[in-house]
């Protein structure tokens, strides 16, 4: 019964896509009916997680064709965990989008665009997380990328067409190299199913297998922005839209997350390149954040933080311990959160005071206490002061790092103390400039009330946020749960071949 | 491809090479259109790529050859998925390469917001951002210190 469920976090969101592209004239029903389609999202997200949860993964093969010539889509713990948060969040940030439109006056023309687009990106993400063959991945990747590249052009801008270009062809290079590895991983194993590719990449000499999964990490890291090639990030996402870079913060980077952690668990365990990863964790994380000491504007601040705790997830990862994995399991559905909260939380500043740039911006505290409620929050979360989830989520990575004794990670635990103090200081920082000090020009002049349903998607968010501090506790049960089934990868390949691997 | 299933042929291994070489020379461009044919070269590099990981033989078409013989069908079926995306990819590029040079004059890719700036700063010899919320309560007329209680009183009583 269940298994029917899996398909539909993809399928629904293209015919929302379809229908809203339809629908272009009647501005209504086309939001209501993405409303509807995000919410069903949610909900059938939430029953595969319980279901997941429960009595092991959900797989289910599309039209009918067996395992390993067919695609499967396969809903374990993971994947229903980052299915249930990621349209959590797209379904806030589509809320708090239809607030803003109702705001301005000007973009009418992009805003029937905006739906559909955002409906296919939706499904892109899910298909992602659900797929059970490296192909179907790929697919994934393509369709959030394509439409991904329509959000960040949007109304076709001077600014947005320089910085889109560089996204655009930074994201093909990437689906490039991908598209490489899944070339010449079929053609070393004959298979691109993922539980059938667990076992035949055991079989492979050792530097094939190395080469391979070196080529994969590569094109995950460029899309999940890890150090050495993180700097388009910073410099394309701040110049979209407010909610369009929310969500991009919020889910683009994890998918490349979500298939590291896939890549380093179910394809390639035994942690061949975990020094490398270290290392590359470490100088994300202590870059990153130096980046975002030195910004000047909120959002290009938060881009370089978003870069810089990417690191703490890879650092998780590279443990391959359960403690490590599950840390970074939790840290994702916390970043998640937590950044597209703050971007949306700047959309809402630009709205109040024009501008996001900190030269330009103070007092809002005093001018607009709710939205310095808003902002500040997620800030002392993000930065992990204690009883929030950024504090949780680090204290096991810092942890599992420990745990794993040696000079490795135990500079990594110093590493990601330094960045958890910087990142203090870094929203600090905002928050005595942009909220603290006396009113600037920028904000002195009287405007328009924000529109309730954008305050109130934020807040949502927020909320959410502060419930993951609340549910800490089952949420590390079922990190760890999830932790363990991808350490053992027997449950996922008995899930997609309860009849024996062929 | 050879026709008796010993493998690609060297042709089509150089061929890959010079696509994607070519194509990864062109991507260092710095116009948008040169960038273009870059990707499209890369692209049909990989896409060749991809056709030779399976198995070469005749057409897969069953009834027509035993199976031994035929080729292997599934990735030529990926090959054809790839191929639609890289050209609705490349038109999008394309789309953005016109824009680009409708609104600027040219399709180059400038330099990022940072390096401008850095290079702007070094310039003019300045430092760049400097930490701007050190500022006393003496500039905020809302926070000027109201003195103890007393001493305000009194010179209320003095007023009067």
């Amino acid at each position: 019964m269940t298994a029917a469920l899996v398909p539909l976090p993809v399928v629904v969101p293209l015919l929302g896509a379809a229908l809203t592209l339809i629908l272009a004239n009647r501005p209504r029903l086309q939001r209501s009916v993405s409303v509807v389609g995000l919410a069903t999202t949610l909900a059938v997200a939430v029953t595969l997680l319980v279901e997941a949860y429960r009595h092991g993964p959900v797989v289910v093969q599309v039209g009918g064709w067996p395992a390993p010539v067919g695609i499967v889509l396969v809903a374990d713990q993971l994947a229903a965990l980052m299915l249930v948060v990621s349209s959590a969040v797209t379904l806030c940030v589509l809320l708090y989008s239809i607030g803003q439109g109702r705001g301005e006056t000007s973009e009418s023309a992009p805003v029937s665009i905006y739906h559909p687009t955002y409906l296919v990106l939706t499904a892109g993400v899910t298909n992602a997380f659900l797929a059970g063959d490296l192909f179907n991945l790929f697919v994934g990747f393509e369709i959030l990328l394509a439409a991904s590249f329509v959000l960040i052009t949007l109304g076709g801008t001077e600014t947005r067409i320089r910085t889109g270009s560089t996204y655009v062809v930074v994201s093909v290079l990437s689906s490039m190299i991908f598209l490489a590895a899944v070339g010449l991983v079929y053609a070393a194993t004959g298979t691109v199913n993922m539980a059938q590719l667990a076992g035949r990449l055991d079989g492979l000499p050792d530097g094939v297998r190395l080469a391979l999964q070196l080529m994969l990490l590569l094109a995950f890291g460029i899309k999940a922005a890890v150090f050495p090639v993180s700097a388009w990030l910073p410099d394309s996402y701040p110049t979209a839209p407010a909610p369009v870079t929310a969500v991009f913060a919020g889910l683009l980077t994890k998918v490349g997350v979500y298939a590291i952690i896939r890549t380093e668990t179910l394809l390639f365990p035994g942690g061949h390149a975990d020094r490398l990863l270290m290392v590359v964790a470490g100088l994300t994380m202590v870059v990153g954040i130096l980046g975002a000491v030195a910004q000047s504007d909120m959002k290009r601040l938060f881009s370089f933080t978003l870069v810089s705790h990417i690191g703490y997830m890879i650092f998780g990862v590279a443990l391959s311990s359960v403690a490590g994995l599950s840390g970074a399991i939790f840290y994702v559905v916390h970043h998640i959160t937590i950044q597209t909260t703050l971007f949306l939380v700047a959309g809402l500043v630009e709205e109040r005071a024009g501008s996001t740039d900190l030269r330009r911006l103070g007092g809002l505290a005093r001018v607009a206490p709710l939205l310095a409620v808003l902002f500040f929050v997620p800030a002392m979360n993000l930065a992990g002061i204690p009883p929030f989830s950024g504090f949780l989520g680090k204290l096991g990575l810092l942890q599992a790092g420990v745990a794993a004794r040696g000079v490795l990670p135990g500079v990594l635990v110093g590493a990601g103390t330094v960045t958890s103090l910087l990142t203090l200081y870094a929203a600090s920082r905002v928050w005595n400039i942009a909220f603290w000090r006396s009113p600037r020009l920028a904000t002195a002049d009287p405007t328009v009330p924000l529109p309730a349903l954008m305050v109130g998607a934020t807040a949502a968010l927020v909320v959410l946020g502060v419930g993951l501090t609340l549910a800490a506790g089952p949420l590390f049960e079922v990190t760890a749960d999830a932790a363990t089934d991808l350490r053992a990868r027997t449950p996922y390949v008995r899930a997609v071949f309860p009849a024996g691997v062929p | 491809m050879t026709a008796d299933g010993a493998g690609p042929t060297l042709v089509l291994v150089i061929a890959v090479g010079v696509l994607v070489a070519t194509g990864v020379t062109l991507l260092l461009e710095r116009s948008l259109s040169r960038i273009l044919l870059g990707v499209i070269l890369l692209g049909n590099g990989v896409n060749l790529l991809i056709l030779l990981g399976g198995r070469s033989g005749v057409a897969p078409v069953v009834g027509t050859a035993p199976t031994g013989e035929m080729s292997d069908a599934l990735p030529q079926a990926m090959v054809l998925t790839a191929v639609v995306i890289t050209f609705g990819l490349t038109a999008f590029l394309l789309a953005v390469a016109y824009r680009s040079w409708y609104l600027s004059g040219d399709d180059e890719v400038q330099d990022d917001l940072e390096d401008r700036q850095v290079v702007r700063l070094a310039e003019r010899n300045e430092v760049s951002t400097a930490d701007l919320g050190g500022e006393g309560p003496d500039n905020d007329p809302e926070q000027v210190d109201p003195g103890p209680a007393l001493r305000r009183l009194r010179r209320r009583g003095d007023q009067r």
